[in-house]
């Protein structure tokens, strides 16, 4: 067993995740590796990647004019960045910016996507495990936006 | 400081020896008794009844150190007519002071054990003296992470203290704000989503929560998710709190006194009353 696979096989993700479709994952996966700073992706520049962070700390921000990036979360070691590869126009939602350095899986989303439709099942297990960060993502969210923390919270 | 005039009722006279802003809405101000002799010892987690004449009185949890009782030490919000009153003190102004009254935090039950203390906003201060008490303490208790939400970084409760609670007395602790502008290189996002990956061992962890109530709902679910027990968790709640003493039943929670059986609940006592929606 590869470092890429060794490395996903044992991600919170892919938990309990058939071998076989592990080896699919990692037919589209590259490690790759970001300094403080760097921008991970862009908001509405082409998705066409996600990434595995193994090491390191990514926030996803929104440029609002004469107001700069707004910080709306960070992400740690162990978490999935990006989902925007799944669904078209596949476009970035926001911008992610490495706020230490950073290595990461990246998984090309175009390979991935062709080996989904090309096996359903294995299309339905990526499908539904992202389903449930975006689940997750959402209700912290809410929870952010009730802006518990004010006077009036 | 006991309830020496032995009316729990009758206020003590106080005077104010220093006022401090700790962010925009919040500050801290110190009391001294205008007795000189005057029991102040306190327990983590219980609060005074604190009265400025001539305009109301409230509950504010004891936020100094338990260890070290010269002076009565209480951050709190201006929220109200009394919080706003108080805020216009100066040095030397009198209080009227009653307590202290509750249930503590589990400090003794702590020991020996993985504490994860989890705060939100204001919800800081009545943490506050758990950390003070460990830090006094500290070869008593495991492993001891503090995990603290609040709204933007200038928020952020005890900020200078906050850093020395690592680095000098090996606490971890871990800030995260619900949205950040500009420098802040900390975490955004919410206080629950940390708990995940705090180090603790949930077979010998105990855990104690204060904030909005909503924030100590799903906090409790990211610590049942690690595997902690309800018996191990403690959550301090919040209501109209005006005896003290569980008489006068404004801080009725269920069966429960606030003010008396509470604020300091363990988990598995309470935990029919949170998904209560109006209790």
């Amino acid at each position: 067993m590869d470092t890429l696979e060794r490395f996903l096989a044992d991600h919170k993700f892919l938990e309990e995740m058939k071998p076989e479709f592990i080896e699919q994952i990692v037919g589209c996966a590259s490690n790759v590796h970001f300094s403080s700073g760097d921008i991970i992706c862009r908001e509405g520049r082409d998705a066409d990647k996600f990434y595995f962070i193994r090491d390191g700390k990514v926030a996803l921000d929104i440029h609002m004019p004469q107001k700069g990036s707004i910080s709306i979360m960070t992400l740690d070691s162990d978490s999935v960045l990006g989902w925007s590869w799944l669904f078209p126009p596949y476009r970035w939602q926001f911008n992610a910016r490495a706020k230490t350095e950073v290595s990461a899986i990246a998984i090309e989303g175009a390979c991935l996507r062709a080996k989904c439709i090309n096996d359903h099942e294995f299309g339905y297990e990526i499908l539904k495990r992202f389903s449930r960060i975006l689940a997750e993502r959402l209700q912290l969210t809410r929870l952010q936006l009730m802006d518990v923390y004010s006077a009036n919270g | 400081m006991s309830n020496h005039n032995g009316n729990p009722m009758l206020p003590e006279s106080f005077s104010v020896k220093r006022i401090k802003n700790e962010t925009d809405d919040t500050f801290t101000v110190e009391l001294q008794p205008s007795k000189k002799v005057l029991d102040l010892s306190f327990e983590a987690g219980q609060f005074n009844m604190l009265y400025i004449f001539g305009v109301g009185e409230i509950p504010i949890s004891i936020s100094g150190d338990p260890c070290s009782t010269d002076s009565l030490v209480h951050t709190t919000r201006v929220v109200g007519t009394v919080t706003k009153a108080m805020r216009k003190l100066h040095v030397g102004d009198l209080i009227g002071v009653r307590g202290p009254f509750g249930n503590p935090w589990p400090v003794e039950e702590a020991k020996g054990k993985d504490v994860v203390l989890i705060a939100g906003g204001i919800g800081l201060a009545p943490i506050r003296p758990v950390i003070n008490y460990i830090i006094s303490n500290r070869n008593k208790f495991e492993n001891v992470v503090v995990l603290y939400g609040t709204r933007t970084p200038k928020d952020i409760l005890y900020a200078k203290e906050i850093k020395f609670w690592e680095k000098k007395h090996r606490i971890q602790t871990f800030v995260t704000v619900d949205r950040a502008i500009g420098e802040w290189e900390g975490n955004v996002g919410v206080v629950t989503k940390l708990v995940a990956r705090t180090p603790f061992d949930p077979k010998n962890a105990i855990a104690m929560a204060c904030g909005p109530e909503v924030m100590m709902r799903f906090t409790v679910r990211e610590l049942q998710k690690r595997g902690i027990a309800n018996s191990s968790i403690y959550v301090s709640t919040e209501r109209n709190m005006k005896c003290g003493i569980g008489h006068c039943g404004h801080c009725q929670f269920g069966a429960e006194f606030v003010c008396k059986d509470g604020p300091v609940f363990r988990y598995d006592k309470i935990a029919h009353l949170f998904d209560v929606w109006e209790v």
